[in-house]
């Protein structure tokens, strides 16, 4: 590596790190972008939905030009048991509107475009080299080492995803609590193009969205995902580290009992397994976000757990891109001033506030308190939900009884006082 | 009982730089008090590396590890002599993600 100083050292080739990169190069500093991986996105895996008002502000003509999969135009959330599945399906014209479009995408493919954009821009990008350790004098972070190279910069911004153990060496974030993060597994199956357009009724280039939850899961709080892709369709499951261990279905065990589902299965029928993939989701929320600013250095995306879970879609690509921005704008500003100390970087904070960033993280607060305190959501609720469809649908010649008598048994059995106070609960969080 | 899954034929698809020289996550001698911290790695592993095998004996390979960082946040502090992320340019290599 070179002797030079650097105005800027980005860790991490994600969309936090390519997208602060790219913004950084383009205010003509001198940008290094550094992955341990053998390109930016070959370590990453995502569920699948971008939402693009984040990021079409940055690079304009993004959602025309970046390889992104399909637009997403239905949204379904299923409930599960062994033998059922009880569904909403919500299609409307209003969720592709430009401005609140989102897009299924492949990050590992998305990431290499967004860091070709970054070097075009004249960012440097260094792949193949894993940072041990950051250079710290006096409490000022001054660089990064990797085995017996080191490189300096004015400002070293982590964007080293989840798992920041950079963050962590310097003190800025505690040990994660199993409780605050969750497994995501996921099998990426190809299917040709028209049989995902006839099997999730979906017109050329459209997509859906849907979410599972219930017995796949195993009581476990989480639940599944399905996006569907330009060829291929993303299937995972996402299960809270703290329950999992705590039943006895494994994680890989979970998603299989999802795919091999009777409302799942012909949704991927004939399927070719492309790519196999693991990650952790950070969803402590707002209470989990560790110091963002030190002197010389910012935490931003995943490493700064901007990420949410809430219950029916994780939510962390868009709050990844805009800290991002925020984080490339305080450092141009405080390039203009020479002052990298903490003080001077603290406009992130500020612009981070003034953004959806922290304002979204905060309405989301007691969010993971809630599901973590209903396990219901995930075992009982989907059984009333199928119970009370048998009741209604299931005609077998025996003479019928009224629906709200038919029911009334299930919901004893959950307590009503206790259905009311879940529900007021869930409100409440939101 | 845990449901057995055939992990290793998923994890076939994978492109995987094995590191043969440096084990990045190493386990550490294990006795008959470890065995429930051993079993939550056994449900939460994404690539279902860590096995108790029927004879009470454990297995557990780095080299399909998808380096998701589950077994650190577990057991980091326990039955976890090492985790490292795996040298430059090695391990698991996504291409679509
Ligand atoms: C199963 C699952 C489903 C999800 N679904 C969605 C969804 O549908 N919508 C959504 O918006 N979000 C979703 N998310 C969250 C979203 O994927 C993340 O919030 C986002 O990808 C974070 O981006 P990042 O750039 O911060 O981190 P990452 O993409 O993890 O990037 C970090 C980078 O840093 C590199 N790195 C780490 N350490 C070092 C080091 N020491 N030296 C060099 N390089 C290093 C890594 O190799 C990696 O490339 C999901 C996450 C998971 C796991
Ligand atoms: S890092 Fe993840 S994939 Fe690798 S061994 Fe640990 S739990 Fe398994």
């Amino acid at each position: 590596m070179s002797e030079d100083k650097f105005d800027a050292i980005v860790v991490g080739g994600g969309l936090a790190g390519t997208v602060a990169a790219y913004l950084m190069a383009n205010a003509g500093l001198e940008v290094v972008l550094i992955e341990r991986g053998n390109f930016p996105g070959s370590k990453n895996m995502t569920g699948g939905r971008l939402y693009t008002h984040s990021i079409e502000k940055i690079i304009p003509g993004f959602t025309a030009e970046a390889p992104l999969e399909r637009k997403i135009t239905r949204e379904c959330v299923t409930m599960l048991t062994d033998d059922s599945a009880v569904g909403l399906d919500y299609r409307s014209t209003r969720l592709g509107k430009q401005g609140s479009d989102s897009y299924s995408v492949l990050t590992s493919v998305l990431d290499q475009w967004l860091a070709d954009k970054a070097e075009e821009a004249g960012a440097q990008i260094i792949a193949g080299i894993s940072i041990e350790n950051l250079i710290v004098r006096e409490g000022r972070v001054c660089g990064v080492i990797a085995g017996d190279d080191e490189l300096e910069a004015n400002v070293t911004i982590l964007a080293d995803g989840a798992n920041s153990l950079l963050a962590q060496k310097i003190g800025m974030r505690a040990e994660f609590k199993p409780s605050q993060v969750a497994v995501g597994v996921k099998e990426l199956i190809r299917l040709p193009a028209s049989v995902i357009e006839d099997r999730f009724c979906s017109s050329d280039g459209e997509g859906t969205a849907s979410l599972f939850v219930g017995s796949p899961t195993a009581g476990s709080i989480g639940g599944g995902f399905l996006y569907t892709n330009k060829e291929s369709v993303s299937l995972g499951i996402v299960a809270t580290l703290s329950t999992l261990v705590e039943g006895n279905r494994s994680a890989p065990a979970m998603l299989e009992a999802l795919k091999r589902h009777h409302a799942v299965a012909p949704l991927i029928k004939n399927g070719k397994l492309l790519e196999y993939s693991g990650h952790i989701v950070l969803e402590g929320g707002y209470d989990m976000i560790p110091k963002l600013i030190g002197d010389g250095v910012l935490v931003v995306g995943d490493g700064a757990g901007f990420c949410m879970n809430l219950g029916y879609a994780v939510r962390g690509m868009d709050l990844a891109i805009a800290s991002a921005e925020c984080a490339a704008k305080a450092v141009i500003e405080a390039s203009g001033q020479g002052d990298f100390s903490a003080e001077s970087l603290a406009v992130y904070r500020t612009l981070l506030e003034q953004g959806f960033v922290l304002k979204d993280m905060k309405t989301y607060r007691r969010f993971p308190h809630f599901m973590d305190s209903t396990p219901r959501l995930f075992d009982e609720y989907p059984r009333l939900a199928a119970d009370t469809m048998e009741e209604m649908f299931v005609v077998d010649g025996r003479p019928s009884i009224p629906l709200r008598k038919a029911v009334m048994p299930h919901l004893k059995r959950i307590g009503i006082g206790t259905l009311i106070k879940d529900v007021r609960k869930g409100l409440g969080s939101l | 009982m845990m449901e057995y899954v055939d992990v290793d034929e998923k994890l076939a698809v994978d492109k995987f730089y094995v590191d043969e020289d440096n084990a990045h996550i190493v386990l550490r001698e294990l006795g008959p008090g470890d065995m429930m911290q051993f079993h939550t790695l056994e449900l939460a592993c994404p690539a279902g590396l860590y096995e108790c095998l029927p004879d009470g004996t454990v297995r557990f390979d780095y080299a399909g590890c998808l380096e998701c960082g589950t077994c650190r946040i577990l057991c980091g502090t326990t039955i976890l002599e090492k985790w490292e992320f795996p040298r430059g340019t090695f391990g698991v290599e996504y291409r679509y993600g």
